[in-house]
């Protein structure tokens, strides 16, 4: 079956998938074409290629979806790699349980939370999604099936969490999940009038707050630069768990066709104050509007038009270099002409992630949103990426779509012993882009 | 339902109810072929909350084991008041035409095994005078069409039989509820190229309770096809042959 190509930022756009639903673990991986590969493929929340297997299969996780085993005295959750985030939650926070690490989308499976060693506002505190798993069984395309774990086949473990689906097919997976009292967080907003303002913010917050992120304007320059809203926040104490808010109701709402490109500016700004004007409170929260504001409105990502759009998210080291390349991104942007819609800043922690490839390390990250303005959108973003690599960061390839193979091999220095565990059988778009293979 | 054996249990829509009933906390008989499969579907159901499951690989095909098969599930679970039919094969139209075999594994499976099946089910939920039977049937049984006929039959005549045994069974107080859905999105139909008028599984299966609980006698999923199919029944048998459907 041929299907339409889908990544969430809609750039670029591949032809010639073909999907292959898989549907029980037991079944053997389906052998690719004559010249074509495999990729695992979960609900395509990555934004550029590296979800993406351009004239080659996807294999297909939807229907790979059930529950295993949850134990609800330790916390000990077992599901298949095509589990919803969504599903998990909904499953085991009435039981006083909550993922410890969790991304800005529930609609993300298992599989590709692990393979791209996902990581929320929590990374100082917890570190990635790789940190909590257990085990996981992988299948390469040979027929083999590998239980990995820190003591079981610990090189697999390590070469597939944050291992961007290259090494074989997860086909279930074993995670610690953290205590929760109740459903409900409790958050407060404050507003800061320039980077130095989010710096202090974060350093008095991070002792007292487990959650912390910022939404930064990108349209202010000067003496404004990086002016913006600090969200903080923690999962509420038990003794909110009987008088807390009620859970939201789904809005229900979706955006139904690609809006034209001149309905961009108003339509995207209006919405993004809508849901900052609802997190402007200070208080109880339910964690769904907390953790998942934007799953609210479905395929928000088609408010940018039929061209899509380009997100950069970048880390760059903490301190005073790490500072300096923020602002001097922040600018670029805000004299580009081409304002980033949603812009958000995050502080990484040292605690260290299993996975040889995993994307975040101790510092600032920065996550600017570009419509495709096309060869303008691009040059700004890989001037972006030459930034990020002179000050020593690294680019989120969940994120990506533009890194060049240098870059690459600049961010991801155990990329060679990785390349030895990559399933022979396996690529997708990206891997054959930053290998500089066409 | 609280005490439901389900056969066919690895299929989507089976799945997806499994689900639905789990979380109700019903206690669960599930019978599948596959055992690897059966054991995850087993597993999830657990998960979710079922109050009980038990697993049973068995190809309904053999029918000698259908009346035991009932007594085992009643037995496991204490008692039994809801059964869910759901297995079923779509069968290779163009085979069947060639050769009378194919035709006769299609009725086999479709049709005689469900009847095999329903046979001490009813009883059994008779002489209790309580419990609910489900039986997935589909659209295609209520109009032979050149291209799905031997299906489409073996469908019809199970919409019939499950007439008759409604007709029967009211009295007692059981519940005999036809399900009626038309193109699901599932392996089964995964060659199929997909249009607006295919259904979730999910869907389809929430359909189903929703018809159980409102004591519905029969149910099309979704329920769009119910007025597309009154009038495919309409057209009058002289149009209707010259038709390409
Ligand atoms: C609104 C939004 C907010 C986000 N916020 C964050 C955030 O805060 N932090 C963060 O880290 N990320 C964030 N992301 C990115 C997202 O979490 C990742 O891209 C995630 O990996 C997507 O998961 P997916 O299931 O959609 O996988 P896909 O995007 O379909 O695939 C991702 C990768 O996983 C691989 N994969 C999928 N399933 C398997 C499997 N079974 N076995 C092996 N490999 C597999 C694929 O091959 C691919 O390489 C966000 C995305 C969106 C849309």
């Amino acid at each position: 079956m041929a299907m339409e190509p889908k990544s969430w930022g809609r750039y670029p756009r591949v032809s010639g998938q073909k999907a292959h639903p898989v549907t029980w673990t037991s079944e053997p991986l389906p052998m690719p074409p004559e010249g074509g590969s495999l990729l695992p493929h979960g609900l395509g929340r990555s934004y550029g290629d590296s979800c993406l297997n351009e004239g080659g299969s996807l294999l297909t996780t939807e229907r790979l979806d059930h529950f295993l085993g949850f134990d609800p005295a330790t916390g000990v959750l077992r599901c298949e790699s095509g589990v919803t985030l969504d599903g998990i939650l909904r499953l085991v926070t009435n039981q006083g349980w909550f993922l410890p690490a969790t991304p800005g989308t529930k609609f993300v499976t298992v599989g590709g939370a692990i393979a791209n060693d996902v990581h929320g506002k929590n990374h100082v505190r917890v570190g990635t999604f790789g940190r909590h798993l257990r085990r996981f069984e992988l299948v390469r395309s040979d027929g083999s099936r590998r239980v990995c774990s820190p003591e079981e086949n610990r090189d697999w473990f390590e070469a597939t969490i944050g291992g961007l689906g290259l090494t074989g097919l997860i086909t279930w997976a074993e995670l610690q999940l953290r205590r929760v009292s109740n459903p409900y967080m409790h958050q407060e907003t404050i507003a800061f009038s320039n980077l130095e303002g989010f710096l202090k913010l974060t350093r008095e917050s991070l002792q007292d707050f487990e959650y912390t992120v910022a939404w930064v304007d990108s349209l202010a320059r000067g003496r404004h630069l990086g002016r913006g809203l600090f969200h903080r926040a923690n999962h509420a104490p038990p003794q909110f768990s009987s008088r807390a808010p009620s859970p939201p109701r789904l809005s229900g709402l979706a955006v139904p066709f690609d809006f034209p490109g001149l309905a961009l500016n108003r339509v995207s700004v209006a919405a993004f104050n809508a849901l900052h004007y609802r997190m402007r409170n200070q208080g109880l929260m339910h964690y769904e509007p907390y953790f998942f504001p934007l799953d609210s409105v479905h395929h928000w990502n088609r408010i940018y038009g039929s061209q899509g759009f380009v997100q950069f998210q970048c880390v760059v080291p903490p301190g005073d270099v790490g500072v300096a390349a923020l602002k001097e991104i922040l600018d670029r942007s805000a004299h580009s002409g081409m304002p980033s819609f949603l812009t958000v800043l995050k502080t990484y922690g040292d605690v260290p992630s299993p996975g040889w490839m995993s994307f975040p390390k101790a510092g600032y990250s920065l996550a600017l949103d570009f419509a495709n303005r096309g060869e303008r959108t691009y040059q700004l973003v890989d001037e972006l990426d030459r930034l990020t690599r002179e000050v020593g960061g690294r680019v989120y390839p969940a994120k990506d779509s533009r890194m060049s193979p240098e870059s690459f091999a600049a961010y991801f220095p155990e990329r060679e012993r990785f390349a030895q565990y990559v399933d022979p059988a396996f690529s997708s778009s990206f891997w054959r882009r930053v290998r500089g293979a066409g | 339902m609280k005490k439901v054996l389900v056969l066919g249990a690895t299929s989507a829509i089976a799945q997806a109810t499994v689900r639905l009933l789990a979380a109700r906390g019903a206690s669960l008989y599930l019978v599948a072929r596959h055992s690897e499969r059966l054991e995850a579907v087993a597993q999830d159901a657990r998960t979710r909350g079922a109050a009980r499951v038990e697993a049973e690989a068995l190809d309904l095909d053999d029918f000698a084991q259908h009346e035991s098969l009932v007594e085992r599930a009643t037995a496991a679970l204490g008692g039994l008041d809801g059964a869910l039919l759901a297995h079923g094969v779509l069968g290779d139209q163009e085979r069947a035409q060639r050769s009378y075999g194919e035709t006769e594994k299609v009725l086999r499976t479709n049709f005689l095994s469900a009847v095999s099946l329903l046979t001490p089910l009813a009883n059994r939920f008779e002489a209790q005078r309580a419990g609910t039977l489900v039986v997935i049937s589909s659209v295609a049984g209520d109009r032979g069409r050149q291209s799905n006929y031997v299906y489409g039959a073996s469908k019809g005549a199970l919409s019939v039989f499950l007439q008759g045994l409604r007709n029967r069974l009211a009295p007692a107080g059981v519940a005999v509820v036809t399900v009626k859905p038309g193109f699901v999105d599932t392996p089964m139909t995964a060659a199929v190229k997909k249009n607006a008028l295919f259904a979730s599984p999910e869907a389809v299966a929430r359909g189903i309770l929703r018809a159980v609980d409102a004591g519905q006698d029969e149910v099309y999923l979704p329920d769009f096809w119910r007025p597309i199919m009154f009038l495919i029944r309409s057209i009058p048998e002289r149009v209707f042959k010259r038709l390409k459907l």
